[in-house]
C-alpha cells in the first residue's frame, strides 16, 4: 500500500496534468490556487516538505506551484493543528 | 387528522392551450380542448360512475358504467373516451342512463364474491362505491351461474396478492404497468367470459418481468390487487405528505397510517418529482424501519474488540464530548472530524456541519457525496457557475434526443426512468455512451439509436471525440456560443478538440467503439431541437470524473443546449439528499450555498450569528482523513448515517484507518460494518420519525414529515444539538423549521425557503429568493450564474490503473432496482427475494476461456484485495470487462477497488479495477476473517452496565 505522500505526490500531479493544457498559459497558478483552497493544512505541509526535500516525482509546473504555496513562504514547518 | 384525498379525474389532464366551453347538468364549465367529458364534469365536482377510467391512464372505455347523453347526438356515448366539443350540451344522470348502468353493475357483482364486509378493501372499493353510486338493491341473475369467484390468489410477490376472482377486467392495472411504469408486464389473456389478467407469460408475479412497482396496485379498481399490509393491518385512518428516503429521485408519498403504524406508502399524485409514480423501494421497503436488527440504546466499548454496553443517552453523549475534547487537547484542534449524510435531512445534515466548523473549531467535515457526486460539483460550478443539474424532471417532457452516459436509470432511478421511457416510447432518439448493455438499450417499444459500449475509463477521451464531430462538422450553435459563451475560451476549446488526436477514429481504438458509431451519435446529439444529457456515477466515479463533467457541460454549451425546457446537462443524484447535504456546507472546503471558506465577508457573516470564530483553512476530506488517520494525526470521527467501511474504496485502507483512531462514533439505525470499528453507537432515527428536508436531483426541496415518535428516543438532529451541547457549543433550536430559517439567512439561494412555504406550495427547487419566490425549475435562462458560460479544455488522461497480464479485465461497478447502495436497509426487507447476494457478471467469452460455469463460486482479485462471489454470465457486458453490485457485505466489492481518485475532488475511481478472475470453491480467507471479526464485534453485553 502507498504512504501518504506516495498519495500526494500522485495527486498534485493528476492536478498538473488538468491545469498544464489550460488557456492562458498560467498552469502554476491554477494548481497552487487549487492546492490552496482544496487540501488541508497538513496536507499542504506535507508536500511543501517533500518539495523542499527536492521534491523526487513531482511535475515541473507542480513543483513550481508548490513553492507559490503559503506554506513554502512561510520557512519551517507549523507544528500540524496547534 | 384525516386521509389526504386525491380527487381522480377519471382521465389524464389536456396540455392543450386552447379552451372550450360547454354545459354539463346545467352549469358551463371551461377546459383546454382534447379534455374528456368525465374530467371535465369531474372539475365542477361532478362524479360520473365509472370503473375502467382512472386519470393517471389514458381512457379505455371498456366498462360502459360512465355513458352520457349529449343534447343533438344518438346513443350514449362513453364520458371518458369522449372530448369536450364547444357547445355541448352534456347531461350525466337520465332515466335511461340510470337504468344501463345499474344493468353494468349487475352482472359486474353477479361475478363477484360477496365478501365485502371481510374484504381488505372494504371502505376502499370502487366497485363497492359504484354498485352505491347507481342504486344497486338487487342482481336479478342470482350469484350461481358461471363465474370466476374460485380462482387462486397469486401471493408470490412479497408485497402485493393478486386475488383474479376479484377481478372485473378493467384492465386499469395492464395500462399502468404499461404507460405509467413502462414495463408491459400484464396482459389480459382470452376473450369475452374468459378473459383475465395475466402476469408475463401466465407466470406468478414475482417471476415476470413485473418490477413490482405498485402502479398496477395503486390502478386497480377492486381488491384484486391490494398491499399484504394493507390485508394485515387493516384500512388505514390518516395520512400523511412525506419524501421518500431512498434515492434522488425524492417522490412523495403520502405514509398512511393507523395510530403510529405504517399501513402503506402510497405515491402520491401531487409529488413533483413522482407525479403519482414510486418504485419497489419507495412504495413497500420500509419495513428495515421495524427490523429485529434495528439498535434502539446507545452503547459504548473501550476498545473494538469489547462487547458493547448499553448506557443511558446522557452517559453516551458525555463520553463523545469527553473523549473529542481530550483528543484534541492531545493531538490538537483539526485531530477530529465529522462526515454527514446524504440520507438525512438537509436541517440535520446542516447541525453536524455547523458542529464541526464552530464547536470542533476546524474544517473537517465531509459527506458521502465525496464518493459519487463531488465531481458534479466541482465541473458544473467551474462550467456554470452553480453546483447542480440543470432542469427539472417534467422537461424530459419537451426532450427530443436524450444521451445517458455512465448512469442505469431503471435501476438507479426507476420512476424518472419511467417518466423518460415515456417520452421515448413518443418518439424521442436515444444514446446510451456505457461499458454495458443497460436496459434502456432495448427494452418493449424502446430502443436507442447508438449503443457505445465504451471500455471503462474512456469517457473524456469519448466525449472528445463528440466534440470534435460537432466542432469540425459545423454542427455549434454559433448564436447561443456568441451570446452566452466565453468566445475566447470557446475557440481555444474548438481548436484543441479539432485536434487530431480527438478525432472518433483515434479515439475509437481507445475505447472500442466504432468511430462511425461516434459519429453517428454526435450527429444526433447535436442535430436534436431539444438534446438532454442524463448522467451518473459511471461519469464521476473516475480519476478524470470531474474532466468528464466539465466536457459533458462543454457539449451542451456548444450545441446551445441549455436554458430552457427539453434540455440540459443533468445529473441523476444517488442519494435522496446527496443534492442536499452538498449544499448544506458538507464540504471541507465551503460552506452552505458553495462558497468557499477562505472568503472572509462569508466567513465572517457564519461567525457572527454561530459566535464562534471559524477557521479559514479547508479541511480534510474523507479519503484524507483516512489517510491523516494512518498517520496518527487524525484521531476522532463522528459518523452520521454513512457506513464509510462498506462503501469506501479499498476496504483493507479504510479497515486500517478506522482501526487507528480512538473515538470512532457512530450514529446508524444498524450496527453496520463502520460500527465494527466504533466506541461509541449512538442509534439514529428513520425518515418516518422526524421533521426536515430532502433535496433531490433538480434541486427539489420536499418536506419529510414526522409520523411516529423516534423508536430510539431522539431524532437525529436531536443527538447533534446534544453533542454540541455537552462540547459547550449550544445550538438552541427547538424545531428543524428554526434550521431551515437560519439556512435561509445565510445562504441566497434559500434565502425564500421555509416550512411555511413549503407547507403551502408543496415543494420549491433552489434558488428560492426574491428574484425567484417559488423556486427556479430550468436554471441559466438568459445566461449563466458565473456570467458567461466557460469551456475548459478536457484533455484525455488514461487512468493509472491499467489492464496487465495479472489482472487483465477492467472491473466496474453499480447497483440494482431492489437493493439501495449499501443495503442496510433493503437488505432488511422483503426485497432480497429479487437479489440475495451481489454476483459477478461475465461475458461468455472470458467465462469460457477460464473455465468458469454460470453460478460458479469465482475468486475476484485486484492489487488491493480479493473477495468471491458467484459469476453471472452474460453478455451484457463486453469481452475484457466484468461488473458486481456492492450491496452485500460479505461480498465486499470493494476490497477489490483501489484508492485511485478523481483529480480534483478525490472522488473515488470505483469504476475501473484491473480484476483478475478464477474459479474458486467459496469466500476467500479474508472473507471468513472478515465476518468473524464483524461477529465478534457485533457482541452485546447482556447486562445494562452504567
Ligand atoms: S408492479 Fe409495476 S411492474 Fe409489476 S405488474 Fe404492476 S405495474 Fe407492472
Ligand atoms: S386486477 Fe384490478 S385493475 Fe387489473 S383488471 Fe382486475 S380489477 Fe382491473
Ligand atoms: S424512485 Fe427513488 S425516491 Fe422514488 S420511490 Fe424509488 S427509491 Fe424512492
Ligand atoms: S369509465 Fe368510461 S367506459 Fe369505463
Amino acid at each position: 500500500m502507498s504512504s501518504t505522500l506516495d498519495r500526494l505526490v500522485m495527486m498534485a500531479n493528476q492536478i498538473g496534468r488538468f491545469f498544464t493544457p489550460q488557456r492562458g498559459g498560467d498552469a502554476v497558478a491554477g494548481i497552487a490556487d487549487h492546492l490552496e483552497k482544496f487540501w488541508d493544512p497538513r496536507m499542504k505541509e506535507n508536500i511543501v516538505a517533500h518539495w523542499r526535500a527536492g521534491g523526487a516525482g513531482l511535475d515541473g509546473p507542480v513543483r513550481e506551484a508548490i513553492g507559490r504555496l503559503k506554506e513554502a513562504k512561510r520557512g519551517a514547518p507549523l507544528e500540524a493543528g496547534r | 387528522m384525516s386521509l389526504v384525498h386525491e380527487t381522480d379525474y377519471g382521465t389524464p389532464v389536456s396540455k392543450s392551450s386552447e379552451m372550450v366551453t360547454l354545459t354539463i347538468d346545467g352549469q358551463p364549465v371551461t377546459v383546454p380542448a382534447g379534455t374528456s367529458i368525465m374530467r371535465a364534469a369531474m372539475d365542477i365536482g361532478t362524479k360520473v360512475p365509472k370503473l375502467c377510467a382512472t386519470d393517471s391512464v389514458d381512457a379505455f372505455g371498456s366498462c360502459r358504467l360512465c355513458l352520457v347523453e349529449i343534447q343533438g347526438r344518438p346513443g350514449t356515448p362513453a364520458s371518458c373516451t369522449t372530448p369536450v366539443g364547444a357547445g355541448m350540451v352534456v347531461s350525466t344522470q337520465t332515466e335511461r342512463l340510470k337504468q344501463i348502468r345499474k344493468g353494468v353493475m349487475e352482472l359486474y357483482i353477479s361475478d363477484h364474491p360477496l365478501d365485502c364486509l371481510t374484504c381488505a378493501a372494504n371502505g376502499d372499493c370502487e366497485l363497492q362505491d359504484m354498485a352505491g353510486a347507481v342504486g344497486l338493491r338487487d342482481v336479478r341473475y342470482g350469484y350461481d351461474g358461471e363465474n370466476h369467484t374460485k380462482q387462486e390468489k397469486d401471493e408470490s410477490n412479497p408485497y402485493f396478492t393478486f386475488d383474479p376472482s376479484k377481478c372485473i377486467v378493467c384492465s386499469r392495472c395492464v395500462r399502468a404497468c404499461e404507460e405509467v411504469q413502462g414495463t408491459f408486464a400484464l396482459t389480459i389473456q382470452g376473450r369475452g367470459f374468459d378473459s383475465k389478467v395475466s402476469a408475463g407469460m401466465a407466470e406468478p408475479f414475482v417471476d415476470s418481468e413485473c418490477v413490482s412497482c405498485g402502479a398496477c396496485v395503486q390502478a386497480c379498481p377492486t381488491a384484486t390487487l391490494s398491499e399484504k399490509s394493507l390485508i394485515e393491518i387493516g384500512q388505514p385512518e390518516h395520512s400523511v405528505v412525506t419524501t421518500c428516503a431512498y434515492c434522488g429521485v425524492g417522490c412523495s408519498f403520502k405514509a398512511e397510517m393507523r395510530g403510529e403504524e405504517l399501513v402503506r406508502m402510497v405515491p402520491y399524485k401531487d409529488g413533483k418529482a413522482n407525479r403519482g409514480h414510486s418504485c419497489v423501494k419507495g412504495r413497500f421497503a420500509w419495513g428495515y424501519a421495524n427490523h429485529r436488527e434495528r439498535i434502539l440504546a446507545p452503547m459504548i466499548r473501550e476498545t473494538i474488540d469489547q462487547p458493547w454496553r448499553e448506557v443511558t443517552w446522557e452517559v453516551a453523549i458525555n463520553r463523545v464530548a469527553s473523549e473529542f475534547k481530550r483528543l484534541q487537547a492531545k493531538h490538537g484542534r483539526l485531530a477530529i472530524g465529522g462526515i454527514t449524510s446524504s440520507r438525512c435531512t438537509n436541517e440535520e445534515t446542516y447541525l453536524v456541519q455547523k458542529l464541526v466548523r464552530g464547536g470542533f473549531g476546524n474544517n473537517n467535515v465531509d459527506t458521502c457525496a465525496r464518493v459519487c457526486h463531488s465531481p458534479t460539483g466541482y465541473g458544473l460550478r467551474t462550467a456554470f457557475g452553480t453546483s447542480a443539474g440543470t432542469q427539472d424532471f417534467d422537461s424530459v417532457e419537451h426532450t427530443d434526443v436524450v444521451l445517458i452516459i455512465g448512469a442505469n436509470p431503471t435501476d438507479a432511478h426507476p420512476v424518472f426512468a419511467s417518466r423518460m421511457k415515456k417520452r421515448l416510447r413518443q418518439g424521442a432518439k436515444l444514446i446510451v455512451i456505457d461499458p454495458r448493455r443497460i436496459d434502456m438499450v432495448r427494452m418493449p417499444h424502446i430502443e436507442a439509436q447508438y449503443h457505445l459500449p465504451l471500455r471503462p475509463g474512456t469517457n473524456a477521451a469519448m466525449l472528445n471525440a463528440i466534440a470534435h464531430v460537432i466542432v469540425t462538422e459545423g454542427l455549434v450553435n454559433e448564436k447561443f456560443v456568441r451570446d452566452y459563451c466565453d468566445l475566447d475560451a470557446f475557440e481555444y476549446w474548438a481548436s484543441f478538440v479539432a485536434e487530431p488526436q480527438n478525432s472518433p477514429e483515434t479515439v475509437g481504438l481507445m475505447t472500442g467503439v466504432s468511430a462511425e458509431s461516434i459519429r453517428g451519435a454526435a450527429r444526433l446529439y447535436a442535430s436534436g431541437r431539444n438534446s438532454a444529457i442524463y448522467y451518473g456515477l459511471g461519469v464521476t466515479e473516475h480519476s478524470q470524473g470531474t474532466t468528464a463533467v466539465m466536457a459533458l457541460a462543454n457539449l451542451a454549451m456548444a450545441t446551445g443546449n441549455l436554458g430552457r425546457e427539453g434540455v440540459g446537462v443533468n445529473p441523476l443524484r444517488g442519494q435522496n439528499n446527496v443534492q442536499g447535504s452538498c449544499d448544506m456546507g458538507s464540504f471541507p472546503h465551503e460552506l452552505s450555498g458553495y462558497r468557499h471558506i477562505s472568503d472572509d465577508a462569508t466567513r465572517t457573516m457564519f461567525e457572527k450569528l454561530w459566535g464562534r470564530p471559524l477557521d479559514a483553512e479547508p479541511g480534510l476530506r474523507i479519503p484524507n482523513m483516512f489517510d491523516a488517520a494512518i498517520d496518527g494525526t487524525f484521531k476522532g470521527i463522528y459518523v452520521q448515517g454513512e457506513d464509510i467501511l462498506q462503501s469506501d474504496p479499498n476496504t483493507k485502507h479504510v479497515q486500517a484507518a478506522l482501526a487507528a483512531m480512538e473515538c470512532v462514533v457512530v450514529q446508524d439505525l444498524f450496527l453496520n460494518e463502520t460500527a465494527n470499528y466504533a466506541h461509541i453507537f449512538l442509534p439514529g432515527s428513520t425518515f418516518l420519525e422526524k421533521d426536515g428536508t430532502f433535496t433531490n436531483a433538480e434541486r427539489r426541496i420536499n418536506r419529510v414529515r414526522k409520523v411516529m415518535t423516534p423508536k430510539n428516543g431522539m431524532a437525529d438532529w436531536e443527538i447533534t444539538l446534544a453533542i454540541a451541547k455537552a462540547m459547550g457549543f449550544e445550538m438552541p433550536y427547538s424545531h428543524p423549521s428554526e434550521v431551515m430559517d437560519e439556512i435561509a439567512r445565510l445562504t441566497p439561494t434559500f434565502a425564500g425557503v421555509s416550512f411555511d412555504l413549503l407547507d403551502k406550495v408543496g415543494s420549491v427547487q433552489w434558488p428560492c429568493n426574491e428574484k425567484a419566490p417559488l423556486g427556479t425549475p430550468v436554471m441559466h435562462i438568459g445566461g449563466f450564474a458565473r456570467g458567461k458560460g466557460n469551456f475548459m479544455i478536457t484533455e484525455y488522461v488514461p487512468t493509472d490503473e491499467k489492464v496487465g497480464p495479472r489482472f487483465p479485465l477492467l472491473l466496474t461497478t453499480g447497483r440494482i432496482l431492489s437493493q439501495y447502495n449499501v443495503g442496510a436497509q433493503t437488505r432488511r426487507t422483503d426485497n432480497v427475494v429479487w437479489h440475495e447476494e451481489d454476483v459477478l457478471e461475465i461475458h461468455p467469452h472470458d467465462a469460457e476461456e477460464r473455465g468458469v460455469r454460470d453460478g460458479d463460486w469465482v475468486k475476484l482479485d485486484s492489487r488491493a484485495g480479493g473477495t468471491t462471489l458467484r459469476a453471472r454470465i452474460t453478455d451484457r457486458v463486453a469481452p475484457g470487462v466484468v461488473y458486481t453490485t456492492f450491496h452485500h457485505p460479505n461480498t465486499q466489492a470493494n476490497v477489490v477497488t483501489t484508492d485511485f481518485s478523481d483529480w480534483a475532488t478525490n472522488c473515488p475511481e470505483y469504476k475501473v479495477t484491473a480484476v483478475q478472475v478464477s474459479p474458486s470453491n467459496g469466500p476467500s480467507e479474508w472473507q471468513r476473517e472478515y465476518n468473524e471479526q464483524a461477529e465478534h464485534s457485533r457482541r452485546i453485553a447482556k447486562v445494562a452496565a452504567e
